[in-house]
């Protein structure tokens, strides 16, 4: 790519108006019907649909183009996430915006054929509404995007990440090109920011305008703005989508910080179990560098800021900003007491602004667009968007941008298209190892950080897992705190031996060995721990027990006083029965059973299994002709 | 000083001084460096761990420190394919315990454990962000999605046939 550094802000507009001619093809509307002889293909080149070997898709579609001579025709385009990772590989063809999921390597030939060739809609790839059956041809056609607004995915899934040129067409770096140029004062931008309501999306919710102020009001040697892309909570996707589809926001927000607050230096801390987001964050950085939007003097205001990646090495405790910024600093990443908050004593002690991706990728367009737009939308506790990781047993599992205050009913029901195979919905899962789990009847909460932290869990970074009857909650909780333990840096002890403590408690349940006085202590282990622990991960530990013991209790009392897994989970609880009414007493269980637990005469139904012989091994479940035997 | 390097190294060492040289004057590159050594000796032995300290001048024990912090660093060689059972939460509730069984069986080996003949390492990962094809596993860079437990022996077998069919050409040459 030919990229000639930017001068002023005009040459950037300029370069806009260029580049937005050759993308608007996917901006417009027009259908198909028309009389079309251009198209862009856009193929998701996110982790998600990569794993559905997008990639591969995308090589055959430009092998075939190029046999049958369609090159001026037709482009490729890599793009981000598009959140439906379920149906994924997704592709849409533009300019009549057709939605094409689970597309395969055979559907390539198709496509060219009818869709490129003959102007035709291929129906059988199209999405068919759950609801009311029919086809649904574009992306805002799509049940899966109503209800969503796509704000810091804004570019995701339009651009290509990987060329700046067309984030510059979608209006990229003019809110940094306004300020440098007009010398816009700092406290002005931070003003503007703090109108704006919005706050930070790495789990703590704090006001980003006043974490800016505070970042702005230290003097220092050299200060630093950190961007957190650790992404620790299990089950969460939503920096790496951003960074993988639209890298150039984040960056483009971390040079305003700079301005800000007077830093020269910035670093991205990203999780190297992110490869696609690494690299193009490395690409982006390299072209905003050439572009003269990075380094030194950017668009001759001079005004300097440069940006490095630092890798993580695979330890959650470094998602926290203290333990993150010894981790950048390249030693074992333990945290530290606040205060001092890294505001005022960060990286090498100096003055340090750190936010999160998804907080970052909102500022260029919050500059943009202005805060009473901004915080037009959203409740009064939490202004904008949230993006969430829809995940579990969910129709629609994927990546969704909704407004705050929308209600976990329609998250579930109306964007994920209900539960997994028609089943029942226990409980959601929200904020990760942090969180808790939200029952089922309040699913008509309207979250936000307050309303979601009232009734016990938070809003974490935006995991969201949705769970059935299968489901266990001791289980669960027993997951979460074996991760906890696994996790903690063992600094201090509340967290270092009572999440251990916790999990043996759990573990007990789960096998059967529960007292009832358990709950008690179980209880007052995660207050104590709660109020001890160094930093915020022994801090909200115990949150995942705290909230089931409030909203499942009555599992506990089954695990502990019946000896009895309602969801059928817990091993150590279940029992292996045979069906009465579908046994037909062919003895081959009988048979197989390595302890001889099972009796009864042939043809003779029903068999029996005896409970203190049986080792519950389950070799018996597979044998059975007629399935009637089974874990309960 | 202490540290002998046999002749069979002497490449890979001459690589690491290479790295060494590009960031030490760089702060904060321990990590950076440790990164780019395992990918040259696929682990990092003491040997190298001492290496590294002498020549940045930082005691062993700060880079063992951080060696052994970090899930991402090997101090043991691995397998030449690296398994990796996702068990973040959405894996988990789909069904990623009985898949890492699966491997166990299928390998007779447990978490952290290579075969004998060091063709497969077997750990679980942590989230890999493709939460939407849950239960995932990852073999080296390979993703495989929307796992069940009887997926799991034609898969690992399609590494034996390509490893022994390579060992076959060798051989033959
Ligand atoms: C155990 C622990 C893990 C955390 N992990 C993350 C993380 O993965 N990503 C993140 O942005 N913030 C994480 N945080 C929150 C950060 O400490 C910090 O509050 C956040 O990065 C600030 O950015 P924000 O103001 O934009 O939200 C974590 C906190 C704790 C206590
Ligand atoms: S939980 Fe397994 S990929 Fe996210």
């Amino acid at each position: 790519m030919n990229l000639q550094p930017l001068r002023t802000k005009e040459d950037l507009q300029q370069l806009r108006d260029k580049t937005y001619e050759t993308i608007s093809l996917r901006i417009k509307d027009t259908n198909v019907e028309k009389e079309i002889n251009k198209y862009h293909i856009l193929i998701c080149a996110g982790t998600g649909c990569t794993s559905s070997q997008s990639h591969k898709v995308r090589k055959k579609f430009e092998e075939e183009t190029r046999k049958r001579k369609l090159t001026d025709k037709v482009k490729f385009f890599k793009t981000g996430c598009f959140g439906f990772c379920k149906l994924g590989p997704i592709i849409v063809v533009h300019p009549d915006k057709t939605f094409y999921t689970k597309v395969k390597l055979e559907n390539v030939d198709e496509i060219i054929d009818q869709h490129i060739e003959k102007g035709q809609v291929v129906e059988k790839l199209l999405y068919k509404s759950l609801k009311t059956n029919e086809l649904q041809k574009t992306m805002n056609d799509v049940d899966f995007f109503h209800g969503q607004n796509r704000i810091a995915l804004r570019n995701c899934g339009v651009i290509n990440p990987e060329d700046i040129n067309e984030y510059i067409a979608m209006d990229g770096y003019q809110a940094l090109a306004e300020i440098l140029t007009k010398k816009i004062a700092p406290k002005d931008i931070i003003e503007t920011i703090k109108k704006s309501g919005l706050r930070g999306r790495g789990g703590g919710g704090f006001p980003t305008g006043k974490k800016w102020e505070i970042a702005a009001s230290y003097e220092g040697d050299k200060k630093f703005v950190l961007c957190n892309a650790d992404e620790g909570d299990p089950g969460a996707f939503m920096d790496r989508s951003i960074l993988e589809g639209d890298p150039h926001s984040v960056i483009e927000a971390m040079i305003i910080a700079g301005y800000c607050i007077n830093a020269h230096q910035g670093y991205i801390y990203v999780r190297a179990e992110y490869p696609i987001a690494v690299e193009r964050l490395e690409i982006a950085i390299d072209q905003a560098k050439k572009a003269g939007l990075l380094g030194n003097n950017i668009l001759d205001s001079a005004f300097n800021f440069d940006l490095d990646i630092r890798l993580g090495a695979g330890a959650f405790v470094c998602g926290e900003e203290t333990a993150l910024i010894k981790s950048v600093m390249g030693f074992r990443g333990e945290p530290n007491p606040r205060p001092p908050y890294p505001a005022e004593a960060g990286l090498w002690e100096q003055p340090t602004l750190n936010n999160n991706v998804e907080t970052f990728a909102n500022i260029p367009i919050i500059l943009r667009k202005g805060p009473e737009w901004y915080s037009s939308i959203g409740t009064d506790d939490s202004k904008g968007t949230k993006v969430f990781a829809l995940a579990g047993q969910i129709t629609n599992t994927g990546l969704i941008e909704v407004p705050m205050g929308t209600t976990l009913r329609t998250i579930i029901y109306e964007i994920g298209g209900g539960i997994s195979d028609g089943n029942e919905l226990k409980a959601i899962q929200t904020g990760g190892p942090s969180g808790g789990c939200i029952p089922a009847d309040l699913i008509d909460t309207e979250i936000d950080f307050k309303s979601l932290t009232d009734i016990g869990s938070m809003m974490g970074s935006g995991g969201m897992i949705v769970m059935d009857q299968s489901d266990c909650m001791i289980d669960i909780c027993r997951f979460y705190l074996d991760f906890a333990q696994d996790e903690s840096c063992g600094k201090c002890t509340p967290c270092r031996v009572g999440t251990k403590r916790l999990l043996e408690i759990l573990k007990n349940i789960s096998n059967g060995n529960g007292e009832m006085e358990d709950l008690e202590t179980l209880e007052k282990l995660c207050h104590d721990i709660k109020d001890a622990s160094l930093c915020g991960l022994g801090q909200t530990a115990p949150n995942p027990i705290l909230s089931t013991l409030k909203y499942f209790r009555d599992e506990y009392i089954a695990h502990i006083k019946e000896k009895r897994c309602p969801a059928g989970v817990c091993n150590g609880l279940l029992q292996v029965v045979i069906s009465d009414e579908k046994c037909v007493a062919c003895g081959i269980c009988a048979r197989v059973c390595p302890v001889n637990a099972i009796t009864g005469e042939n043809k003779k139904p029903p068999f029996h299994i005896h409970q203190d012989v049986c080792i519950k091994c389950g070799a018996c479940i597979p044998k059975c002709p007629v399935d009637a035997i089974y874990k309960r | 000083m202490g540290i002998r390097i046999e002749k069979n190294e002497q490449e890979n060492f001459r690589k690491l001084d290479e790295i060494i040289e590009r960031y030490k004057n760089q702060e904060g590159m321990l990590i950076r460096i440790l990164q780019k050594s395992q990918e040259v000796f696929g682990y990092l032995p003491v040997k190298v761990q001492a290496y590294i300290s002498e020549q940045l001048n930082i005691p062993i024990s700060t880079v063992n420190g951080v060696v052994t912090f970090y899930s991402l660093f090997n101090e043991e060689p691995q397998g030449k394919y690296v398994i990796g059972v996702c068990m973040g939460t959405a894996c988990y509730v789909k069904g990623a315990p009985e898949i890492l069984d699966a491997v166990k069986d299928e390998l007779q080996i447990e978490e952290e454990e290579t075969t004998m003949d060091r063709l497969f390492t077997l750990k679980s990962t942590r989230c890999i962000g493709a939460c939407g094809l849950a239960p995932v596993m990852t073999i080296n860079d390979e993703v495989y999605g929307r796992l069940t437990p009887a997926d799991i022996p034609p898969i690992l077998y399609q590494y034996i046939k390509t490893h022994k069919k390579a060992q076959v050409t060798n051989e033959n040459e």
